[in-house]
């Protein structure tokens, strides 16, 4: 093995290392947790401030009757439940056309310092199963039937 | 009966795999020719068993055959017939089926191209793509059969993943990436080849260099399809997210395009064998692995098909593909001695190997953000991902570098260059690098990284684009040619280099497309009235109405807009979303309309039918359309690379040991 060689390789290994050092301490910044209310809730009681910190997804059910939706300003607030504990929400922007009372649904952002769950971005738990919307039972293609115009 | 016809061909291939398998491997080892070539013909008649099964499944499905378990499961009466038809991959066991039908299709041809060329290497590679043909099949007749009887027979089904019938892309991207990991499978299998027979030259990487470029490129563009297809169906406006599924595709990309450069290293200079042999099976692996972490439900997405115990089959696979490879490599490693030696930092030498410990750390930190949410969850029972900021952080850095090697690695002759010769040769593209930093900053670029990459790019752009300048000028002088025919002539006098410059060029319009659209793009959401209007940069949109729209297969809510730029009017676009009955949640079709500088981007988000409001989501991203065309432009380097245009040449005749073993 020669000089050159010997060099070429202790090289790449400082850069290896260096990356490796990287990778491992950018991993452990940008981890987003998967919790639900109860485990959050776990995770304040542990963490303390710090869980302000951390972003996360929050998975719950919206809770009926709690939903304050402002369409002019897309400011939308709500409550999101598991079975024990309650989190209120905060979201900008529009919800989308899946959103409604007792739906699960995915937020994305993280906890404020007044344990209002500031998100950024809000997804609808998508199900493979067909069940008929509550309340009047009919499909979209009954429901929304009054919009088709012969003028379109 | 087209039930019992695709069982019966899946079975039978899978017997021929191993029947081929078993008679190459003795046939070669106790040096009987006509046991190797009747396990060669297993491979072709494998072949034929997987297309009978692929035609039976389509046959089935065209024609609503619902006591076959697929067609209930992705069948449905209302489907228009294109779905219906490439619904053969928009579930699990359909797309097992398609990818046996793929490998059959590589093994047979590789098989055939080889034969009576390559003696025990050949063979042997026939044997390996067979061993892989076996796995595939296993899973068929298993644990992923498509051809099990339902009973009682539904009177129709639920047609396939709505997500999976909404863009025509979905015809395009599953074949191009089945094409491209597959396709993976031959040089694989001609690495292992050299490997069990001693021959380790050249030769496999020579023999295979087509197939590895064809494979690429389709992989190639499958990516980009499946980038297309995200930003056309999923309604975000984005393109790539860090998806462990779209990671699962890039990983091989990223590996194989290192082999591709690190192979012409050895070629030329016999050097990195034992690092050529392991990035093609690294590069296999992978495709193995992305396979399993799409299709085992270990992640949840729409590729995600079931929650069976496949997962256990792929990694079984996994582990005894790694551990033969490395116990073949590790056995032979004292063979496999560098012939040449690095004469100096400054050459292509240095500049392929940096491009390879750059792709390699590349692919290690894809393959740990990818694979540790897996890990977390399995050994601390933590439900985590990791976050996009991650890859970001990480990757652009190495996609800066690799950006500058793009343009360097042309540029740098063989073995040792002048110091003087090379100045000379990056005055220009340093002219250019600076040009484009000072004219990106004008224009208002601030981001740090996107004007590295509009400076690495005009660099790389000049450094590639000036190597056809220059060989085409010294053929005008040469030959008194036009420009044209000098050009033409000089891509196919060695179409390989210059194909690979074209596919750099794709790359570096990529590049920039990405750079422009990910830093610059405006977005602006709001709950419209009918006639009121949103202004959105340049453009103005004022909300007509709400239509609806019955389809036999949906149900489609759209909103009509009229677009402004200025108070000219310049079109009505109509973004919808579409309500398939067997899902709840609709399925966007965004209106994207697209410009060379520019997308506008609009989602209808949500409606209200009584007020008779909508909410919209708007962007204008610049450079879009850039990553689509350069997309397009790196398939076509990598098919004028693959293109046969020079006098194949002549392979040296097979030693008297290999006649036998042939």
């Amino acid at each position: 093995m020669n000089k050159r060689r010997v060099l070429l390789i202790a090289g790449a290994l400082i850069i290896l290392g260096g990356f490796g050092y990287l990778i491992y301490g950018g991993i452990g910044s940008n981890l987003v947790f998967f919790l639900t209310p109860a485990e959050l809730h776990a995770m304040v009681q542990e963490k303390g401030p710090q869980v302000h910190k951390i972003p996360m997804r929050l998975g719950g059910m919206v809770v009926a009757g709690s939903v304050k939706w402002d369409a002019d300003n897309l400011d939308l607030r709500f409550t999101l439940a598991d079975r024990s504990h309650t989190y209120a929400v905060h979201s900008k922007g529009a919800p989308p056309q899946m959103f409604k009372e007792g739906q699960g649904v995915i937020v994305e952002g993280t906890l404020s310092s007044t344990n209002v769950f500031e998100s950024t971005n809000l997804m609808v738990k998508h199900s493979n199963e067909y069940r008929a919307p509550a309340g009047n039972g009919a499909k979209p293609r009954d429901m929304y039937k009054s919009l088709i115009r012969e003028d379109k | 009966m087209t039930r019992l016809l695709g069982l019966t061909a899946v079975t039978t291939a899978f017997a021929l795999s191993l029947y081929g398998l078993i008679t190459i491997v003795i046939g070669v080892r106790t040096r009987r020719p006509h046991l190797v070539r009747s396990g060669r013909r297993a491979a072709y008649a494998n072949f034929a068993m997987l297309a009978v099964a692929t035609v039976a499944m389509i046959y089935a499905l065209v024609m609503h055959d619902f006591s076959v378990s697929y067609v209930a499961q992705v069948g449905s009466r209302s489907t228009p017939v294109f779905f219906t038809v490439i619904s053969l991959w928009s579930a699990l066991e359909g797309s097992i089926l398609f990818w046996g039908l793929v490998l059959a299709a590589y093994t047979a041809a590789a098989t055939f191209f080889t034969r009576d060329r390559l003696g025990a290497l050949g063979s042997y590679a026939t044997a390996t793509m067979l061993a892989v043909g076996s796995f595939f099949y296993l899973l068929l007749v298993g644990p992923a059969n498509p051809f099990r009887l339902v009973s009682p027979l539904p009177l129709d089904g639920p047609g396939p993943n709505p997500l999976l019938q909404n863009h025509p892309l979905m015809a395009v991207h599953p074949p191009l990436l089945y094409l491209g990991y597959v396709g993976m499978t031959v040089p694989f299998a001609f690495a292992i080849g050299a490997l069990l027979s001693g021959r380790l030259d050249d030769t496999w990487l020579k023999e295979t260099r087509r197939w590895t470029v064809t494979a690429w490129m389709f992989l190639s563009l499958a990516i980009i399809a499946g980038m297309w297809w995200s930003y056309e169906v999923l309604g975000w406006g984005g393109y790539w997210a860090w998806d462990p599924v779209e990671n699962a595709s890039f990983m091989p990309w990223l590996t194989a395009t290192a082999f591709l450069h690190s192979m012409m290293v050895q070629e030329r200079r016999g050097m990195l064998k034992v690092w050529n042999l392991s990035l093609i099976v690294s590069t296999f692996l992978l495709t193995i692995l992305g396979t399993f972490l799409t299709r085992s439900g270990v992640l949840s997405s729409v590729h995600a098909f079931t929650q069976g115990n496949i997962g256990y089959f792929f990694l079984g696979f996994i582990a005894v593909a790694l551990i033969f490879s490395l116990m073949l490599l590790a056995g032979r490693s004292s063979e496999l001695h560098s012939e040449g030696k690095l004469d100096s930092p400054l050459s292509r030498e240095t500049a392929f190997m940096g491009n390879n410990l750059l792709f390699s750390v590349f692919t290690f930190t894809v393959l740990l953000g990818t694979l540790f949410p897996l890990v977390a969850e399995a050994l601390r029972d933590e439900k985590v991902s990791v976050g996009g900021p991650f890859y970001n952080q990480m990757t652009l850095p190495l996609c800066a570098a690799l950006l500058f090697l793009v343009g360097v690695g042309p540029v740098l002759p063989w073995r040792a260059a002048s110091v003087k010769e090379v100045k000379k040769k990056l005055i220009l593209p340093g002219v250019a690098f600076l040009l484009a930093i000072i004219a990106s900053f004008a224009l208002g670029a601030r981001h740090p990284y996107a004007l590295l990459a509009f400076g690495f790019a005009a660099f790389a752009m000049v450094c590639n684009v000036g190597e056809f300048v220059i060989g085409a000028q010294a053929r005008r002088r040469a030959h008194g040619e036009s420009a044209l025919t000098a050009l033409g002539r000089l891509i196919v006098s060695n179409n390989r280099r210059y194909g690979g410059y074209i596919a750099h060029i794709g790359i570096i319009i990529v590049a920039v497309g990405i750079a422009a659209s990910s830093t610059y793009s405006v977005e602006k959401e709001a709950t419209l009235r009918p006639n009121q209007t949103l202004a959105v940069g340049d453009y103005t949109l004022r909300f007509r109405q709400l239509w609806g729209e019955e389809q036999p297969h949906r149900f489609v809510v759209g909103a009509q807009i009229d677009l402004l730029r200025g108070t000219k009017e310049v079109g009505r676009i109509d973004p919808r979303l579409n309500y398939y009955d067997s899902q709840e949640e609709p399925v966007t079709t965004p209106a994207v309309r697209t410009r060379f500088t520019h997308d506008l981007y609009v989602n209808l988000m949500a409606f209200d039918r009584d007020a008779g409001h909508a909410t919209f989501a708007v962007w204008i991203k610049p450079l879009v359309g850039w990553i689509w065309t350069g997309g397009l432009i790196v398939a076509l380097g990598a098919l004028v690379g693959a293109l046969p245009l020079q006098k194949r040449r002549q392979v040296t005749a097979a030693r008297p040991t290999e006649v036998v073993a042939a």
